[in-house]
């Protein structure tokens, strides 16, 4: 960092944390330590049945309780109640596209349609009295049918979880590159699998949470919700009271991480605490806790594939079909984003001339599916990773050729997929180079090496490991927009504010460090401010890799208006041309003569006269407000390549080595880049052997709990991440840059089945299948053998 | 918190307990079934402990009692009484960060910050006992804190870190 200051350059430095000292002493807030006076507790009652009718619920008793206020089931919230907004539509290019919108409801009204609908919610003068009164509530269900399982769902006499429709299908999707099936005609070898995929959890750390103030005086409503999209929520909030937007303030305080399912608006929680906190004229919290957690938001993964790939003798993808079965859950409010974006990844890196690719959208008794830490990519990555591995050992081709000669060369760009993806645009790659990555990857692993000594020397031991080497892209910074304002205070120090929430990325340090390249200031001086509606109200939010790219952009473009301002501004002040000033250590000077310099701070206070006039045709101040939307996605690049051994007695799987060459464009702040794969990798490793949500029959969920549901600890990583990095910087936006958020998360599966595979070679096992555990692995194990005998 | 349902609560049944926080003591009237977690952050308006499981397993809650590392979310208030507590908020401060926060700040070791109070104090009397600790002792320290956005590499690296600068 010394550099960094004696340069005045921060982009690209490894600048550590502006908001750590914060989040380190424990005095950044969360919303769980919201606490007003007054204030109320929440606690939902949830539906017990993954199907039921509810006949009756009887309140009575709860409502009598002492230190109980209020408790509300769905008749309580006469109009009010009504079905949540459908957060994305499908997207109308597609032709064909059949989809029925079945948004999430606040609470049950006839049946319920997942363990955990809610049912009624109580407002106590504590959570400990809340909960008490929850158990004092009595239901009438009438149980049904549970549809669990995806394929028998779409059976002909499946119960329905909509009795208005005539089965469970909520959506079906065909598109087609070329034609699959004449290339088809054309192959040497044609592959067919199917692969199934199984759901997880997102178990952000910090379980949701909402509290909400109404102030009947000044008719202002104060929302602080674990949000990753606060403007979203605002509008939301607002048109369900009937509000205007300007009286609600919805405020994303430090989010103790998010992962996809803070996105999601509306929640039931989210519209029920602040419609009670207006009712009651009374502060009100709700705060979830694990279990709610595992029951009450949202979930995903499960998918069911049938992929055929195509190929010559020499290894060349000529067409990929994939028909597959997604499911949504109980309600499908976030539309089509998660199937649409297995679809896309399924074509991964690579230059696929045909390709047919169809899915059907599931309605299932189980929590709704919305968008996880990878948001479909890692299927549609582990399918077609699955699928050229099967077609090298078919060939007889290393696994790594196969890959190398189907990636799009790097004179293909941009390179068109034809397909639409969830940008509602044609998924066209942007920018990559992708072979300068597997080689990377292949040296750091040692790859030629491993397979030729170190594997023959090790399994002449009797000693079971494998290498996996994948390849995965990631379509990052989706717009549609987002935008920032930097101000040059009187002070001399620098605030920006920006519409996106913040959940951990180092926002407050890596928009800090862009602003302070533009005006010569110290980072330390600048000062991020996310997730306020009352201090920027346009934009969406943090979600799918787009933070640093599309919010760190706006933020850039704003800088540079007022960098614009400052030189206009300070050459008439300093007399000299604004070509020969300079903006460094929060002045601004004449190059040649640094003696003839004005502080920014001084400068603010000129732009903002108290006496005297501002021209005509200027602003006061040293500010802008400025926004930047991409045209289409910036694509991420990367090869994972892990080295594991598999103890046949225990299948327990020890990952021990694990490298990534990542490509993420222009890096902003390489600390925070590589902190973000770390997690995606840790997730990646859940989702291949640790963590699988188990519903039963009547789906009931039945590993509920951090003692069940297994995160991956410490003691599970691998002694070692290796990152290199490569950089070919996008060129969509001025930056160059390209998203990593979810980058980590997306190959993982894919190499770790491999692996297994590969460390398991003489049981002549494949996988088909994420996730694995020791025990599914031994199943495995024991059907191939039963196969052989 | 929802495996705590007492049926029938009498208020008489309160209890009036003495608590040692970061050297302060605190005289309080509680619940008996009023958890420590709880106590600490709604009562003493201690937030920096946080709480991300409440059954025991995710390590968030964990504050030094008596000079270990404990979990409070599995221990009642009343449990506390006449003894010390040492939570996130009684190490450094934003001026003057303890050296083990300065070296999580340097060494990357937090991202949302949530599971970060747990692993300090996991890591605090950890240190005290093991002032040089290697990397696979570090690892077992913390295989009872889950951290969801780090995959735990730079943590450890904090601790290696923050071992290095305290024992010089």
């Amino acid at each position: 960092m010394t550099d960094a200051q004696k340069t005045g350059k921060y982009v690209g430095q490894r600048v550590t944390r502006n908001e750590d000292p914060r989040l380190l002493t424990g005095q950044a807030l969360f919303v769980d330590d919201v606490d007003l006076p007054d204030m109320l507790h929440a606690a939902f009652l949830r539906s017990d049945y993954a199907h039921a009718r509810v006949r009756s619920i009887d309140v009575s008793a709860a409502r009598t309780r002492p230190g109980v206020v209020a408790v509300y089931t769905a008749e309580d919230m006469g109009d009010f109640w009504r079905p949540g907004p459908l957060i994305v539509p499908p997207p109308s290019k597609v032709e064909g596209i059949v989809f029925h919108a079945r948004t999430q409801i606040p609470m049950v009204k006839d049946k319920a349609r997942h363990i955990g609908d809610p049912l009624a919610v109580v407002i106590a003068e504590s959570r400990y009295i809340a909960e008490d009164a929850l158990e004092d509530i009595i239901v009438d269900y009438e149980p049904l049918e549970a549809v669990v399982d995806l394929e028998k769902a779409l059976e002909p006499d499946a119960p329905l979880v909509y009795d208005d429709l005539d089965s469970n299908l909520a959506a079906h999707v065909i598109q087609e590159k070329g034609n699959y099936e004449a290339a088809r005609e054309q192959a040497d070898v044609v592959i067919k699998r199917r692969i199934v995929i199984d759901r997880g959890a997102a178990a952000a750390l910090e379980n949701r949470g909402v509290v909400a103030a109404w102030d009947a005086k000044s008719q202002q409503l104060t929302v602080w919700d674990t949000t990753q999209a606060p403007i979203p929520i605002r509008n939301g909030i607002a048109a369900m009271l009937g509000l205007s937007e300007h009286q609600v303030r919805v405020i994303a305080p430090f989010i103790g991480g998010g992962f996809g399912p803070k996105i999601m608006m509306d929640q039931p929680e989210e519209v029920l605490v602040p419609w009670a906190a207006v009712k009651l004229n009374r502060p009100v919290k709700w705060i979830e806790d694990r279990r709610e957690n595992f029951i009450g938001t949202t979930q995903e993964r499960g998918q069911i594939h049938d992929a055929e790939i195509a190929v010559t003798r020499d290894g060349r993808i000529l067409g990929l079909r994939d028909v597959f079965l997604h499911d949504t859950g109980a309600y499908d409010p976030y539309g089509l984003t998660v199937p649409l974006n297995t679809q896309s990844h399924a074509l991964s890196a690579y230059d696929v001339p045909n390709y047919y690719t169809e899915f059907r959208v599931v309605f299932t008794n189980k929590m709704i599916v919305t968008p996880v830490r990878g948001a479909g990519r890692p299927q549609g990555i582990f399918v077609m990773e699955r699928m050229l591995d099967l077609a090298a050992k078919e060939l007889g081709m290393d696994r790594t050729e196969i890959r190398r000669r189907n990636y799009i060369p790097p004179d293909a760009f941009p390179y068109r997929h034809v397909v639409i993806d969830q940008a509602f645009a044609e998924l066209i790659f942007d920018s990559g180079d992708y072979e300068p990555a597997l080689d990377k990857a292949m040296t750091m692993i040692g790859y030629h090496h491993f397979l030729k000594e170190e594997q023959p020397r090790l399994r002449a031991e009797g000693r079971h490991v494998g290498l996996g080497i994948v390849s995965f892209v990631e379509t990052t910074g989706v717009g549609p927009y987002e935008g920032a304002r930097v101000t040059v205070e009187s002070s001399g120090k620098v605030s920006v504010v920006t519409g996106v929430g913040t959940q951990g990325q180092g926002h407050f340090t890596s928009f800090a460090q862009v602003v302070a390249d533009q005006l010569g200031v110290d980072v330390r001086d600048v000062r991020v401010v996310t997730g306020d509606t009352a201090q920027f109200h346009w934009g969406t939010g943090t979600f799918a890799s787009r933070g640093a790219v599309v919010a760190g952009n706006a933020v850039n473009c704003a800088a540079s208006n007022v960098r614009t301002k400052v030189l206009k501004l300070a050459s008439k002040v300093l007399n000299a041309p604004e070509e020969e000033l300079e903006l460094a250590d929060g002045q601004v000077r004449v190059a040649d003569i640094p003696e003839q310099a004005i502080s920014l701070g001084e400068l603010a206070v000129l732009a903002n006269p108290l006496r005297g006039a501002v021209e005509p045709g200027t602003e006061p101040g040293l500010e802008s407000t400025d926004y930047f939307g991409p045209k289409t996605c910036a694509t991420a690049f990367g090869v994972v390549a892990m080295v594991v051994e598999v103890d046949p007695e225990t299948m327990l799987v020890e990952i021990q080595r694990l490298v990534i060459a990542h490509d993420c464009g222009t890096v902003l702040n390489p600390m925070i880049v590589d902190g973000q794969i770390h997690g995606g990798l840790s997730l990646g490793i859940g989702n291949s052997f640790y963590e699988q949500l188990v519903y039963d029959e009547n789906g009931q969920l039945l590993n509920a709990s951090f003692m069940d549901y297994l995160l991956p600890r410490s003691t599970d990583m691998p002694p070692l991440i290796e990152i290199g990095h490569l950089e070919t910087p996008s060129p969509l936006n001025p930056m160059g840059s390209k998203g990593v958020g979810e980058a980590g998360a997306l190959p993982v599966p894919a190499a770790f089945a491999q692996a297994v595979e590969d460390a398991l070679a003489d049981y002549g096992i494949e996988i088909l299948e994420t996730p694995l555990s020791p025990n599914r692995l031994f199943e495995i194990v024991q059907a191939a053998r039963g196969a052989d005998e | 918190m929802s495996a705590l349902r007492v049926k029938e609560v009498d208020v008489d049944n309160s209890m009036t307990i003495s608590v040692t926080v970061n050297g302060t003591r605190h005289v309080r009237t509680v619940e008996p079934r009023m958890l420590l977690s709880d106590f600490l952050r709604h009562e003493l308006g201690l937030t920096g402990t946080h709480v991300g499981c409440e059954h025991g397993v995710c390590g968030t809650c964990t504050v030094v009692f008596d000079g270990q590392a404990v979990r409070s979310c599995l221990m009642f208030a009343v449990q506390a009484d006449g003894h010390e507590v040492l939570t996130v908020e009684g190490l450094g401060t934003i001026e003057e960060l303890h050296p083990l926060q300065e070296a999580f700040q340097d060494a990357h070791g937090l991202q949302c910050a949530f599971c970060t109070p747990g692993f300090l104090m996991t890591l605090v009397p950890f240190l005290d006992e093991n002032p040089d600790p290697s990397e696979d002792e570090i690892r077992e320290a913390i295989a009872g804190n889950l951290c969801r956005c780090t995959g735990y590499q730079n943590i450890i690296a904090a601790v290696k870190l923050a071992a290095e600068r305290m024992g010089t």
